[in-house]
């Protein structure tokens, strides 16, 4: 079957989601006012809130949630066979996704542009607020720690990525430089930028960069984790205008560029899919398809993060509430998109079932994003006509700039947390930029070297970061349901979702848990323990919160 | 067509970072706010004849930026704000 399928799929399901399904949300659930004066009027301070245009709020939005996950989870699930994968992706963004990403949105703007956080203490309790904070300081510290691991793990298997990831992090600086301090029209900048990125892709290509087999006792995987925290300390405590912000928009950019090639490749070339759509012969340590499935595509079919985005900053930006619609439902569309494209790669970009095998058949979790590479570099040598080892190096650093501005990002957001809990508690030493930085940075690499394999082979906590970040989701459809319940509106569009994600989520944690049970890993069983309490607060505060709410909106 | 690209980006450029930009600037001018009056708060500063001509270019900031270090009241007897 050619993989043009799975694109007439994808377009089919998320249009009729958008034009059918959003556009219930729009006018019954939510019923979207085009008169409603959103925080980014009322409370404009040209910092935070800034009414925004729709196309570019769309296009930071997604630039924002779009990340390595929604190719790095497909990338391994498709383990399971294509179909369950693919029906996941279109499924969960259609109903779960667009749903939460847009509810979100919406929930802020309708709550003076506040965040769930803060929006979780408000409508459902103070409770619900410290279990908040809980889950997501577990899932930063296991974002960083995984895509340290990830950007590790590509750098042995494509050894070529190694050139243009470190020196795009010159790019970025320059740029930074010459936009603030020399004024330099951002237009050429952009061009010279993404001209030298592509230029380092191609001299990465000729020129693999590898790290010794083994330096003080560290093998190379171990010395990359190091070598990534110790730079992840450095940068997030440099100033935002100087790497964060043009490593950003570089990454933005180049991710609407990549997207594009790759789709093209896939018409042209009309590649065949060689995976199975149901694999009867997956890895022996694989562990079932129900419930890990829905816990391994986290971003891509539903993800807690998203919400962050779209409470934190999307919702400060609105300019008329009916384009919540477009901002938030299709910037869970335009994630979907990438995990599609992700299942295209990883099941079609191999020459033959045996070489599909002989990839994931080993053992799991397969290495998602070095399938993603391999794969698409194959649909694009034959669709564009690039050489094999110039499309690798560029999806294997697309992969990695996204795991790397999220750990930037990631590690930053750790440390703020840290400093505030310094205040909190009145310690002062938390509250100084190093100590903290210094705590963030020790407490992901004991999290890369403690998951096992010296730092390389600890992919096993990818389903682990997946729960947690369904758990995240699990909060903020809960924070909606009981919004939703006070306008006494109908819940079912969030109750479905929200009931299927913590059913799902509860049992993989416990599968999980027997595994490093057997493995005798105390800190992921503690880590495991830490998320399964979570998860089981939030089922029973959900319960309360929705009893709660209905007695008030039938008083009321 | 080029300058409304060119806006597009610079759109997309800023719009995310607003905020963190925005308060990076304003802790900067803190600092050098403090500099500036620091004699009036009880701080000796060598190059406090050079920074006396700059303080009526910044009274206007003074106000918000007593309030922002934490002191409801102007700091100085002499010039009082508030």
């Amino acid at each position: 079957m050619s993989a043009i399928v799975f694109v007439v799929i994808g377009v089919c399901a998320f249009s009729a989601g958008y034009f059918f399904y959003s556009k219930y949300l729009a006018e019954k659930i939510f019923r979207l006012d085009p008169n409603f004066v959103t925080p980014a009027h009322t409370m404009e301070d040209g910092v935070d809130y800034v009414p925004t245009r729709r196309v570019i709020l769309w296009g930071h939005h997604f630039s924002a949630v779009a990340g390595a996950s929604p190719i790095v989870g497909p990338g391994i699930a498709v383990v399971w066979g294509w179909l369950p994968a693919l029906l996941w992706v279109t499924i969960g963004t259609v109903f779960f996704a667009g749903v939460h990403d847009f509810g979100a949105l919406w929930a802020s703007s309708r709550n003076q542009g506040r965040s769930i956080g803060a929006l979780t203490a408000d409508i459902v309790g103070p409770r619900a607020r410290s279990i908040f904070m809980i889950v997501i300081f577990l899932l930063l510290l296991m974002v960083n720690s995984v895509f340290g691991i990830i950007i590790a793990n590509e750098h042995i298997a494509v050894p070529s990525s190694v050139i243009p990831t470190w020196i795009v992090i010159l790019v970025a600086m320059v740029i930074g430089w010459l936009i603030y301090k020399k004024g330099m029209s951002l237009l050429w900048v952009t061009v010279i930028g993404v001209s030298v990125l592509y230029g380092a892709i191609w001299v990465g290509a000729v020129m693999p960069i590898e790290l010794p087999s083994s330096f003080l006792g560290l093998a190379a995987p171990g010395q990359w984790v190091v070598i990534l925290f110790v730079y992840a300390g450095i940068a997030s405590i440099l100033p935002v205008w100087l790497l964060l912000q043009p490593r950003d928009y570089i990454n933005g950019i180049q991710l609407f560029i990549g997207l594009a090639l790759l789709y093209i490749a896939v018409l042209l070339a009309a590649p065949t899919v060689v995976a199975p759509a149901f694999n009867s012969n997956p890895p022996a340590n694989a562990p079932p398809i129900v419930p890990l499935l829905f816990v391994t595509i986290a971003c891509g079919a539903i993800s807690g993060f998203h919400g962050l985005v779209a409470s934190g900053t999307t919702s400060k930006q609105l300019d008329k509430e009916p384009h919540a619609r477009q901002v938030g439902y299709l910037g869970s569309v335009g994630e979907g998109t990438l995990a599609m494209a992700a299942i295209i790669a990883c099941t079609a970009g191999f020459a033959s079932f045996a070489d599909w095998n002989a990839f994931y058949g080993g053992s799991y979790p397969a290495a998602g994003l070095t399938a993603w590479a391999r794969g698409g570099s194959i649909i694009m040598e034959n669709g564009l006509g690039l050489p094999d080892n110039i499309a690798e190096t560029m999806l294997a650093v697309m992969g990695i700039l996204f795991a790397a501005t999220t750990m930037d990002a990631g590690v930053r957001l750790q440390r703020y947390i840290i400093q505030e809990w310094g205040t909190i508690y009145n310690i002062p030493a938390l509250t100084g930029r190093n100590v903290s930085t210094l705590i963030a940075v020790g407490s992901c690499l004991l999290l890369a070297f403690g998951a096992g394999g010296g730092g390389g082979g600890a992919l096993i906590i990818w389903p682990l970061f997946g729960t947690s970040n369904q758990l995240l989701g699990a909060l903020t459809l809960m924070v909606l349901t009981v919004f939703l319940i006070k306008l006494k509106r109908p819940v079912w569009v969030t109750v479905v979702p929200l009931t299927f994600l913590i059913v799902m989520t509860i049992p993989a944690l416990i599968i999980q848990l027997r595994g490093f049970w057997e493995a005798q890993n105390w800190l992921l069983i503690v880590m495991d323990l830490l998320i399964l309490g979570a998860s089981i607060l939030v089922a029973l505060e959900a319960v309360s919160a929705f009893g709660r709410a209905k007695r008030e909106a039938a008083a009321s | 067509m080029l300058a409304e690209l060119a806006e597009l980006l610079k759109e997309f450029y800023n719009a995310p970072f607003r905020g963190a930009v925005a308060r990076a600037r304003r802790q900067e001018d803190d600092l050098f706010m403090l500099l500036v009056f620091s004699e009036m708060v009880g701080v000796p500063n060598p190059a406090a004849y050079f920074t006396l001509e700059l303080q009526p270019l910044l009274y206007q900031d003074f106000h918000e930026w007593h309030k922002r270090m934490g002191m409801d009241r102007s700091p100085t007897e002499w010039f009082s704000c508030c």
